[in-house]
């Protein structure tokens, strides 16, 4: 099992979550966050004062598939997120050594 | 020791409240030989309507400057306003009506024969109002009263304690609102002899409140972190639904002020209205000359600032004038908040001062300069219309209100600090005044956090300061 995390717009949230669950994932824990990469920030002004917000507003998006579906939700994710533009975000993988499903008690794959 | 301490208190609470039981008794005895003046109901009326939207404007203010503190701060900063109208009426009713509007002592203070409202009675005081009762002149009087420490709260939010505030804002209106409002409106006032025109509390209400909040944030010092963490407003509706009901309030406020309902009344409303659409438009235009951005903030505070500039003029100038005040008004105070507090330094969180301070100062001067008697009989001419003395009476009265409320305000804070510190210290403003001088959260962003402790326990909140070691010791 591979856990996915990534970190989006907040506009591409329900694109993403549209061709994810085209790959047949349903589960996911979304949050939101802020956070900086290569991309700037912007300016505000408040009363004449400018502010400099360098912690964007994104989302988090985590998921945990099967090792067979990673490759393709990966590329699912990619392709709905991606606007060529920076500031698109970042995903990551990770291995899971295990999942338990609290109601059932079910391990592994059966409890993603 | 608390059991007689409390018993203390009531005695004299009783006994403070049969005062005006005793004054309607000696105004029964005497007799109504004198004709006196003759109730307007439509007078009236109008001046309790105003009354009720003057009072409204406090609770706007608290929504205005709550909007603009951060989220940690906004039931403190909102509670700084909405207690005014507690305490203040209270003080108002016992002792600060008979100070500012009593018979002169010396064309300084007023005396208290009017003390606890002896002598307040429905009948109409002509020396002030002829054709409403006397009541409804004194608690229209009382909504300024309430009004003007609040706005003080703008310039020491998100830093001051609220035991310090509590008692600045009664010393305060003691001390200093009372003797200008004497000043300025009583009958002997030196001001109001001088022929100092302030239609609507212009000195009374903006300037010395602005002035007065610079001085005490000057010394209780800027908020920790002051230009080095973002202190970015937390929710701007919140503001501009405050910005909208001092709008409408202000009707009241300036309109109202004739005492009457009839045409001055009228002009002093229109002129209202046009002065703060004008600086609104002001305040946003030069704001997007500058940033490139037409701010929501600065339409809410371009309104506000044309409010302020307006006042004490609404009464005196026409509406072209009028336009030509908010104009002026809305760029000078844009121009206070964003370039002078910038260069020199001072932490005037939510700009009292750069709004009412300056706004109320350019409005006093500019009805030296607009004023004119074909508007108002009873008011002067200013400079464009032949009278420049108008202009060095108007001087006079800013100068008078600006030293009163520096020194004033420096001496009461001073005193103050000895017995209470002013400060929240960095922990507790690190927490928040919210948590730390009320014991509630705003916006409780995770319910789940806590647990009761039960009915009638002292809370003890997980910031680290002032929590109680036998809640500490609890497993």
């Amino acid at each position: 099992m591979t856990k996915i995390e990534c970190i989006l717009r907040p506009g591409k949230l329900e694109s993403v979550k549209e061709a994810v669950n085209k790959c047949g994932i349903q589960g996911m824990t979304v949050t939101q966050v802020i956070g900086c990469g290569l991309q700037k920030g912007r300016t505000e002004v408040y009363r004449g004062a400018e502010y400099s917000i360098n912690l964007l507003p994104k989302v988090k998006v985590e998921m945990v598939v099967p090792d067979r579906d990673v490759e393709s939700v990966v590329k699912a994710i990619t392709g709905a997120a991606r606007t060529g533009e920076i500031g698109d975000g970042k995903l990551f993988t990770y291995k899971i050594d295990n999942a338990i499903r609290i109601r059932t008690g079910e391990t592994g794959k059966a409890a993603i | 020791m608390r059991n007689r301490f409390l018993r203390t208190i009531f005695v004299a609470l009783t006994f403070l409240m049969t005062l005006p039981t005793l004054a309607w008794a000696e105004d029964a005895v005497e007799t109504a030989a004198e004709a006196a003046p003759k109730i307007d109901t439509g007078d009236t009326a109008f001046i309790l309507v105003s009354t009720a939207m003057v009072l409204l404007m406090t609770p706007g203010l608290a929504l205005f400057y709550g909007g603009m503190a951060r989220k940690k701060n906004v039931l403190s900063t909102i509670m700084y306003s909405f207690i005014a109208m507690g305490i203040i009426s209270i003080q108002w009713a016992f002792y600060g009506y008979s100070l500012a509007f009593g018979p002169d002592l010396g064309h300084i203070i007023g005396n208290l024969d009017w003390l606890g409202l002896k002598g307040v009675g429905v009948e109409p005081n002509p020396d002030y109002s002829a054709t409403i009762p006397h009541q409804v002149f004194m608690i229209f009087q009382m909504v300024f009263a309430i009004i003007t420490p609040a706005i003080i709260s703008g310039s020491v939010a998100e830093r001051m304690r609220f035991s310090a505030y509590l008692l600045f804002i009664v010393a305060w209106a003691t001390f200093i609102y009372d003797p200008v409002a004497h000043w300025v409106w009583g009958v002997g006032g030196w001001l109001r002899e001088l022929g100092a025109l302030d239609f609507a509390g212009g000195t009374v209400v903006h300037i010395i409140s602005g002035v007065s909040g610079l001085v005490a944030a000057l010394i209780i010092g800027k908020r920790k972190g002051y230009g080095t963490e973002p202190m970015i407003p937390h929710n701007l509706p919140m503001t501009v639904t405050g910005a909208a009901l001092l709008w409408f309030g202000w009707f009241g406020f300036n309109a109202g002020s004739s005492l009457a309902a009839g045409s001055l009344t009228t002009i002093a409303f229109v002129n209202t209205h046009l002065a703060t659409a004008a600086a609104m438009m002001s305040w946003v235009i030069v704001e997007w000359l500058r940033h490139g951005k037409p701010t929501v903030l600065g339409a809410a505070s371009g309104a506000v600032a044309g409010l302020v500039a307006i006042t004490p003029a609404c009464g005196f100038v026409t509406p072209m004038s009028s336009i030509i005040i908010g104009l002026v008004g809305g760029a000078i105070c844009y121009l206070a908040v964003s370039v002078l507090k910038g260069k020199l330094g001072y932490d005037d969180s939510l700009d009292a001062f750069g709004v009412h301070g300056i706004g109320g100062t350019w409005g006093a001067l500019a009805t030296g300069l607009f004023a004119s008697k074909a508007v108002n009989e009873a008011g002067n001419n200013g400079l464009f219309y032949g009278n420049p003395d108008q202009v060095v009476t108007q001087l006079i009265g800013i100068a008078a209100s600006w030293i009163i409320a520096a020194v004033g305000t420096f001496i009461i804070l001073k005193v103050i600090n000895v017995f209470c510190k002013l400060r929240a210290s960095d922990e507790e403003q690190d927490a928040g005044l919210d948590i730390t001088q009320h014991g509630e959260d705003a916006y409780t962003d995770f319910p789940l956090a806590g647990s009761p402790l039960g009915v009638g326990v002292p809370a003890a909140y997980a910031v680290g300061i002032a929590v109680k070691p036998a809640l500490q010791n609890k497993e």
